[in-house]
């Protein structure tokens, strides 16, 4: 399995909702280019203007609360996002990236987040559960995918899937 | 009751009944991943372009979708951007519109045709989920129509798009809550302040992943559609479902609606629940949610200085037709202080609240009357709140810029706060409303 590598734009909030993630007016949109232009738009409006293609979000717990909006890791994606790693995420959010194949949902510890910086450059390897970073040559573990999870992931998610 | 399914082993709580059902399991134990079979799913006018855009993504990449798998068991309400706010909006509901047509979906209620109105209202007030089935929708309060005796959850467009082309979907079967209420329930209490009381204590993760289900002596004294406000709000306690055993009262509130048979599932006096809550309604006090989260809560004499500068009735949470009846009993031979809006959440409820003579006390009352729609709810159209406005709002979610711009403030509250609140122009627990006229 590949090894992510990107850089970390850091949001040390809890509950970073779908509101702020994609606002309601733009939930009319399903032209992912342009839903990509609003992405975290609530929070950081210079947000898509930061990000490189293969970056990664760092954020505190229950990410992607509130709607099922699928827009919210379309929008993600869309901007280059890879991955978001966070100490817990809402469950539809959390399905919508694995099941629509747009982001890994990565679980990590509370205690890493004061450990990396924004701006750091990361490796995050799903093969040994690790994320290494780059900047300060440090290692920590996620927790690793429920196998189903994994299955739907390796097949770039439920589009290609068979559960038979 | 429970003959066609003596199979199941005893000890599983209705959500797991319904789960081990759909999945043709004797059983099933919380953090097991199944294969549900998928009785009924939902598309609205946001979802359901969205559904509709992945499934073209994916005959782009090959795969062949020539028909649904059942379109008798889907069906579609207009409900976010309606009256369509611009052209984007009017747009997606022709996109909708011609895919229903071209799939054969039957069940859509159209704005301006007769019935329609707010997904998560249409599901009860038309019949459409019964109990002991598995229902799914493109909206994350799908969660609602828990309270029918239900499995019922939210989905994104690419589950709906794989239910919409295999019948059915995984799940992970949850832990469950059990939310024990009881004692006799004051008249200023409402579903909304139980709920609020909850979600702060648990707070807005605090049932994440799990299922929310209530039972207890007030909970049975609670008509349906006050039920309904308790497990639509589950949503913002991050729950996967919220749920409450069939009674004489669910069966009677569908047999009104439908003539369709249906086989209710109960839980068994062993379940096993992870943490069981207890409450006594009679010590509850009206509850407001602050800015800007659910959890935040105070109890409304706290705030009773904070002025606003809208009130607003309406939404699934908050404008059922009691909601209406309860908003209309305070606002009665009172003139509203504020901007006050009230959208019943069905045009069925429009209607009745046109018979009882509702809409004339809240037009006489000087509120204005809309049309059934999510618009201000969301923030989209239909009465968005600018820069620096208060509101109190009926609804469920006050997250920034959930009602309008980033730097307006919602206060979640229940109908009869809301309104009490419309007549004073401050925040105000319905004991405390100074009568004037
Ligand atoms: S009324 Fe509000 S909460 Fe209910 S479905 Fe519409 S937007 Fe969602």
């Amino acid at each position: 399995m590949k090894i992510l590598k990107g850089n970390v734009h850091k949001y040390a909030k809890d509950n970073i909702d779908t509101d702020v993630i994609i606002p309601g007016p733009y939930l009319k949109i399903h032209d992912f280019k342009e839903l990509a232009k609003h992405a975290l738009e609530g929070l950081d409006p210079q947000f898509p203007s930061k990000v490189n293609q293969g970056d990664f979000i760092l954020a505190g717990k229950n990410f992607g609360c509130g709607s099922s909006r699928e827009h919210a890791p379309i929008a993600l994606h869309e901007v280059g996002i890879t991955a978001i790693l966070s100490p817990s995420f809402a469950r539809i959010f959390y399905r919508n990236a694995v099941d629509g194949g747009y982001l890994l949902p990565i679980e990590i510890d509370e205690k890493i987040i004061s450990e990396i910086d924004d701006s750091d450059t990361l490796e995050i390897n799903l093969e040994t559960n690790t994320i290494f970073n780059i900047t300060k040559n440090k290692t920590y573990l996620i927790k690793p995918f429920p196998e189903l999870i994994s299955k739907i992931v390796e097949c770039g998610g439920l589009i290609n899937f068979n559960p038979e | 009751m429970l003959s066609f399914c003596s199979d199941f082993e005893l000890g599983m709580t209705i959500t797991e009944k319904i789960l081990a059902y759909s999945s043709h399991k004797s059983q099933v134990s919380p953090g097991d991943v199944i294969f549900s079979k998928i009785d009924k799913v939902m598309l609205h006018d946001v979802s359901g372009p969205g559904v509709i855009k992945i499934l073209h993504e994916w005959e782009k990449k090959g795969k062949k979708i020539e028909k649904i798998w059942d379109p008798d068991r889907v069906w579609i309400s207009e409900d976010h951007f309606v009256p369509s706010s611009d052209r984007i909006s009017a747009e997606n509901i022709r996109i909708l519109t011609e895919w229903a047509q071209r799939y054969g979906i039957k069940k859509h209620f159209k704005y301006g045709l007769g019935q329609y109105g707010i997904c998560h209202t249409l599901s009860h007030e038309e019949g459409l989920i019964l109990p002991g089935e598995v229902y799914v929708g493109g909206d994350s309060h799908t969660n609602t129509t828990g309270a029918l005796g239900a499995f019922a959850a939210g989905l994104g467009h690419t589950d709906i798009a794989y239910v919409l082309t295999h019948g059915k979907i995984w799940f992970k079967v949850p832990e469950a809550l059990m939310f024990k209420i009881t004692g006799k329930k004051p008249d200023y209490i409402m579903a909304k302040d139980i709920i609020l009381r909850i979600i702060g204590d648990i707070g807005t993760d605090g049932a994440n992943y799990k299922t929310m289900q209530f039972s207890g002596n007030a909970i049975s004294d609670l008509s349906i559609e006050e039920r309904l406000t308790l497990t639509n709000m589950t949503t913002e306690a991050g729950a996967k479902n919220g749920i409450i055993d069939p009674d004489e009262k669910t069966e009677q509130y569908l047999r009104e609606r439908t003539k369709n048979a249906f086989k209710p599932l109960y839980t068994d006096s062993d379940a096993t629940f992870s943490e069981t809550f207890t409450y006594e309604i009679e010590s509850m006090e009206p509850t407001i949610a602050k800015p800007f989260s659910p959890e935040n809560i105070t109890v409304a004499r706290e705030l009773q200085n904070v002025e606003i500068d809208k009130a607003y009735i309406g939404s699934c949470t908050g404008a059922k037709l009691e909601d209406l009846r309860m908003a209309a009993k305070i606002l009665k031979g009172h003139k509203v202080k504020v901007r006050t809006e009230i959208l019943p959440a069905a045009q069925s409820i429009y209607m009745k609240a046109i018979r009882e003579g509702l809409v004339e006390i809240f037009m006489e009352s000087g509120a204005v009357i809309g049309p059934p729609t999510c618009g201000a709810c969301c923030g989209a159209h239909m009465g968005v709140l600018s820069k620096d406005e208060i509101c109190i709002s009926t609804t469920n979610r006050n997250f920034p810029g959930r009602m309008g711009h980033v730097e307006s403030k919602t206060y979640l509250a229940s109908p009869i706060v809301v309104a009490a609140s419309a007549i004073s122009g401050k925040i105000t627990d319905p004991r405390d409303q100074v009568i004037s006229s």
